[in-house]
């Protein structure tokens, strides 16, 4: 039964439906592919197989009562940061061990509602803070793909590394991801899987490990576009427990599938062509502008001015954010806490031995560009370029565009441990130079498979649309797929 | 902010060193808990009192994951608020975050207002006195802003030896921190100045002014300067829960930083605490190191906006406040300024007083229900909400007297039986027989008694009018007390032949 | 504008994070490395420009006073390191 992995959701439900399978059958054929896997991928760091076999059955029961959900029955994978009531939820930290919410996040209980499957909570980069999965408390995720006749373990991406490898090595159906500066679309990139991140406030942030409150938002990372709309569907609320998830109706995304492209403009930002960009992406953005052409899309050149100061800015504004929300993991209400002699001492040691060392870096960085003096030359001013780059966009938009297109990554993904990341905070950073202004402005973005590079490893596009506009980041998307077609690396664990 | 110096010395306020006279200036900041069921961003109850951690919400407890939704009723209360102590109000405020780090402060930080309040300047006007000649003195204190902030929750350090217990029930709740100007030059003005602002939150009803159960405190600042000199540095006294306390911390906080600066000494900027027991302040045990609190706008909150359509309606449904109350009772009713202040002291006291004095004698209410009935509470250590006399049975035994159904006197009496038993006053008179004899023929009876009991009397009293008064009171007496004593005076002079 | 090491343990308290020595020195190159890299905003002219508040433009939402939450103690203190009766428990707070 290990074939009934390779089927997507949009095939699984189907087949669910007409009973072709039951839902335990899934199930179990994913836990089982999870029990060979895991030792070698990480991708997970808590398999819930009792759970969700229980989940399984009880899904058996609403499709023979005729009362399944939209995603009855489907296995998914869960990042560690959204809160699932009484099963580990520590955002791949050591500072939360031990922690279990008693509380479900509103995206998980959204997914529940339409009947989806737990099969466990994925590794990710700590507090998501990272774009290698290689922060995690719990090591690094390695990516199921590697370089053609190289043996080299890769890095999945980051921060959502868990589940994109989950994704892309069959170990769940879809997967539950974030994005604060490019988490989603870079290890759907570096993975040949498709993710996206709506528009802020789109999906309810309740009950998700807060990183950086007016960055964060939850989307999907799936097998197709199609499994990434469906998903999306259900992962989206309007959520009266969060003051910034906005009062608008959720559409019907699949209903955008095989819409066509024609008549639509779709800009190209000369910005994201940046120095010493390999030719491989060159040709990537390329071949994805003539698809989309083909497709009878027209394209235009496009200017946004501010694009390259998006990811300074969003080294102040992240961190700055983080510093505060991760003020609360002290030591006193939940996960660790390491002894001291007073409460400040118990407070330092807690926290310098339950943050990794990147989180540290990013605290430190946030606690001093909001600290006495130095608010108004690095907090007000980035968040005043934040406010040019978002108006970059508007006008864009305003004058017709109806979505962008550039490549979602400057590189394909690179090797775990690899030393130039490692001596450089920087470069690691860099990585997210094409995903943080979507993030920056508050926009959808979407990372699509757009073909393989030299070395065999997945390449992506990113499609960036106007506000609440997903449904022509999933139309626009499709036509990429259908082109570039679907990659799936070979199984070497 | 640059101080503004809005008063002229006055040497009345000054205090004497050994070096001289001396200053003291004084500013509040007073912590003010919304009067709100639920918390200012979460759904746990704001009430009072309740076992460790049951009115905590996984808001509260800033569990991960967690996020605020702002309590309209919290936002309403602040604005009016605000309008009650004439401030601007402003259609657009921001919540920032306070970052810090305490046991009872689970974020890691508290939701304030820093650059952006919800309120800005006010004033409110202080009557300070009587002083030796009875008289009162009218000093205008401006309010610099009123914010809406998060509570914090409680350490208990007494329970064990080596560790404190921490229960938020109080963390989330609604405050309001209203922010004086340094206008105030003693302690009496500090005083007085805390009770007129917990009057004004009583009549508007945003704030029960609780200082035992802390729904009110006030950090007090304190310096002192040779009179209309330039400031000096100033101590913050934290957390003074009542409003005797502000008064004592004050002066003692003034004379300590007299003898410092007179001993050649500086007074280092600190935060202090006031020791109820010792009647002094000391310095904080806590390390104070430098604060930085790092305030931003809190990303999981957007700016609070409000349009003037609803500020206004909320303008028009706010309560007559106690200045404008104290006005009119004198102008329309005639009250002296001193038996205004008294009626309009607490709501609840106006309230009663208003009752009592519709469609009657409004200065006779106001005697009764200031001598007789606040008397009476005073005596008994009651509030005017315990009282076991009503409004209504006050009324009554006023239409009593002006019906002269009951003398003045046995109204005194009246009301000691409804204060101690109750019931309705009316019904009392006519079964105990308390009724006024205005039945001449009666009072003529009893008045041939007493002459014809008394012919020595009557001689003296021929030969000495003013004798006439013991037959009235003997009179008086045999009737016990019930008898008109206008009739009876009458009848007496006329029966002596002395008018 | 580069930290020098008091500045990072400075930051490091304020943030309650213990460092060794050699973390200290090892951050600092690290954050000077990063604000070495964020002062490419210098370039950028911002006057006149609003800082951002909030990424989508709408009016904040509100809760009614009502109370919908609490009496769940249990779960509250559930995950607790230390507690008794409902309490958390911290090393003595001196005031």
């Amino acid at each position: 039964m290990s074939d009934l992995t390779s089927l997507t959701i949009a095939e699984a439900r189907d087949k669910l439906l007409g009973k072709e399978f039951s839902a335990l059958e899934l199930t179990d054929a994913y836990l089982s592919a999870i029990d060979r896997a895991n030792e070698a991928i990480n991708a997970y760091v808590v398999v819930t197989h009792d759970r969700a076999r229980e989940m399984a059955r009880a899904s058996d029961d609403r499709i023979a009562g005729g009362t399944a959900g939209a995603l009855e029955g489907i296995p998914l994978g869960i990042k560690d940061l959204f809160a699932t009531h009484g099963v580990h939820t520590q955002a791949a930290s050591h500072v939360l061990d031990g922690f279990q919410p008693r509380y479900e996040s509103t995206v998980t209980a959204n997914l529940w509602h339409d009947g989806a499957v737990m099969l466990g909570k994925l590794n990710m980069d700590e507090f998501a803070m990272g774009s290698s999965n290689e922060t995690s408390y719990y090591g690094p995720v390695k990516s199921p793909w590697r370089r053609k006749g190289s043996n080299l373990d890769l890095v999945p991406g980051g921060s959502s590394g868990g589940s994109a490898a989950a994704v892309a090595a069959r170990l769940c159906a879809g997967a539950t991801a974030t994005d604060t500066g490019g988490s989603i679309r870079q290890p759907a990139a570096f993975t040949g899987t498709v993710g996206i991140k709506p528009t802020y406030g789109r999906c309810s942030r309740w009950g998700i490990v807060a990183f950086a409150s007016s960055l964060d938002q939850a989307g999907p990372i799936a097998r197709d576009v199609r499994d990434a709309a469906i998903m999306l569907k259900s992962m989206a609320s309007v959520d009266d427990r969060d003051t910034t998830s906005v009062n608008r109706p959720v559409p019907d995304y699949e209903a955008a599938i095989g819409r066509s492209v024609k008549g639509l403009k779709i800009g190209v930002p000369k910005e994201y062509r940046v120095e010493g960009m390999p030719d491989e992406i060159e040709t990537l953005w390329q071949n994805g502008i003539a698809w989309l052409r083909d497709a009878g899309a027209e394209i235009v050149d496009v200017s946004l001015p501010h694009t390259m100061y998006a990811l300074p800015a969003y080294y102040i504004v992240a961190p700055a954010e983080a510093s505060s929300n991760l003020a609360r993991y002290d030591g006193v209400r939940y996960g660790l806490r390491v002894p001291g002699r007073d409460v400040i001492d118990m407070y330092e040691k807690t926290r310098a031995a339950g943050f990794g060392r990147e989180v540290k870096r990013r605290i430190l960085i946030g606690t001093y560009v909001l600290s006495a003096g130095y608010y108004d030359a690095y907090y007000l001013k980035a968040q005043k370029v934040r406010t040019l780059i978002k108006r970059d966009f508007e006008q864009v938009f305003a004058s017709g565009v109806d979505a962008l297109l550039t490549p979602a990554t400057p590189s394909a993904a690179f090797g775990i441990a690899d030393q130039d990341m490692a001596s450089d905070p920087v470069k690691m950073y860099l990585n997210d130079i094409f995903t943080v202004t979507v993030n920056m402005a508050g926009l959808p973005g979407i990372a699509v498979p757009g073909g393989l590079s030299q070395e065999g490893t997945p390449l992506g596009l990113q499609l960036i649309g106007r506000p609440f506009d997903e449904e022509t980041l999933f139309a626009a998307a499709h036509v990429v797929e259908q082109a570039a077609g679907r990659f799936e690396p070979t199984p070497w664990w | 902010m640059s101080i503004v110096d809005t008063r002229t010395p006055d040497p009345k306020r000054f205090i004497a060193g050994a070096t001289g006279d001396w200053e003291i200036i004084v500013g509040m900041e007073v912590h003010a808990q919304v009067v709100s069921k639920a918390k200012l961003f979460s759904g746990a109850s704001a009430e009072y009192g309740a076992d460790p951690n049951e009115h905590v919400s996984l808001v509260d407890a800033a569990m991960p994951g967690m996020l605020p939704v702002i309590n309209e009723e919290c936002v309403r209360q602040a604005i009016r608020t605000g309008l009650g102590l004439k401030a601007q109000i402003n259609p657009r405020s921001v919540f920032d975050r306070k970052n810090y780090f305490y046991p009872d402060l689970p974020q890691g930080y508290q939701i304030s207002q820093y650059k952006d309040p919800i309120v800005g300047e006010g004033k409110v006007i202080v009557s300070v006195g009587p002083d030796s000649k009875g008289e009162f003195e009218d000093v205008e204190v401006g309010i610099e802003r009123l914010h809406l902030e998060q509570d914090a929750g409680k350490s208990v350090h007494d329970q064990h030896a080596t560790m404190s217990y921490v229960d938020l029930n109080r963390s989330g709740v609604a405050l309001m921190e209203i922010v004086s100007k340094p206008d105030m030059r003693s302690a009496d003005e500090a005083r007085a100045f805390l009770t007129k602002l917990r009057t004004i939150l009583r009549y508007l009803g945003t704030c029960d002014g609780n200082m035992d159960e802390g729904s009110m405190r006030a950090d007090v600042n304190v310096s002192v300067r040779r009179p209309g000199g330039p400031f000096n540095t100033r101590c913050e006294i934290k957390n003074v829960n009542s409003i005797r306390f502000v008064g004592q911390a004050i002066e003692s906080e003034a004379r300590r930083q007299i003898a410092l600066i007179e001993d050649g000494g500086s007074v280092d900027q600190e935060t202090r605490l006031f020791d109820p027991v010792k009647g002094e302040t000391r310095a904080m045990r806590s390390k104070e190191e430098a604060h930085d609190y790092r305030y931003f706008p809190d990303p999981d909150l957007l700016p609070l906006e409000f349009d003037e359509a609803y500020v206004e309606a909320l303008a028009k449904d706010l309560p007559e406040l106690p200045d404008d109350k104290k006005t009119r009772l004198m102008q329309d009713a005639g009250l002296s300024a001193y038996d205004a202040s008294i009626l309009v002291s607490e709501r609840a006291i106006a309230d009663f007083f208003e009752k009592v004095a519709e469609g009657r004698d409004a200065k006779q209410a106001a005697n009764w229900v200031i001598n007789d009935l606040l008397g009476a509470l005073n005596k008994s250590g009651k509030g005017i909400d315990e009282t076991p006399v009503s409004a209504d049975q006050l009324g009554a035994i006023l239409d009593l007297i002006r019906a002269d159904t009951i003398s003045g006197k046995i109204a005194k009496d009246l009301f000691e039986i409804v204060w101690t038993e109750g019931g309705d006053p009316a019904e009392i008179v006519e079964r105990r027989g308390m009724k006024q004899v205005t039945d001449t023929s009666a009072i003529e009876t009893a008045v041939d008694q007493v002459i014809a009991a008394n012919p020595d009397k009557v001689e003296q009293a021929k030969a000495k009018p003013t004798l006439a008064g013991w037959f009235v009171g003997q009179v008086m007496k045999a009737t016990g007390g019930k008898a008109n004593p206008q009739a009876v005076n009458q009848i007496v002079k006329a029966r002596l032949g002395i008018e | 504008m580069s930290v020098d090491i008091d500045t990072v343990r400075r930051v490091a308290r304020l943030a309650r994070i213990a460092v060794t020595e050699a973390e200290a020195e090892a951050m600092q190159g690290e954050l000077n490395a990063i604000l070495g890299f964020v002062q490419q905003l210098d370039e950028v002219d911002v006057s006149g420009v609003e800082p951002m508040t909030s990424v989508t433009p709408m009016t904040m939402k509100k809760r009614q006073d009502k109370v919908t939450s609490g009496n769940i103690a249990d779960d509250i203190v559930a995950n607790s390191p230390a507690t008794e009766d409902h309490f958390f428990m911290v090393p003595k707070v001196v005031e």
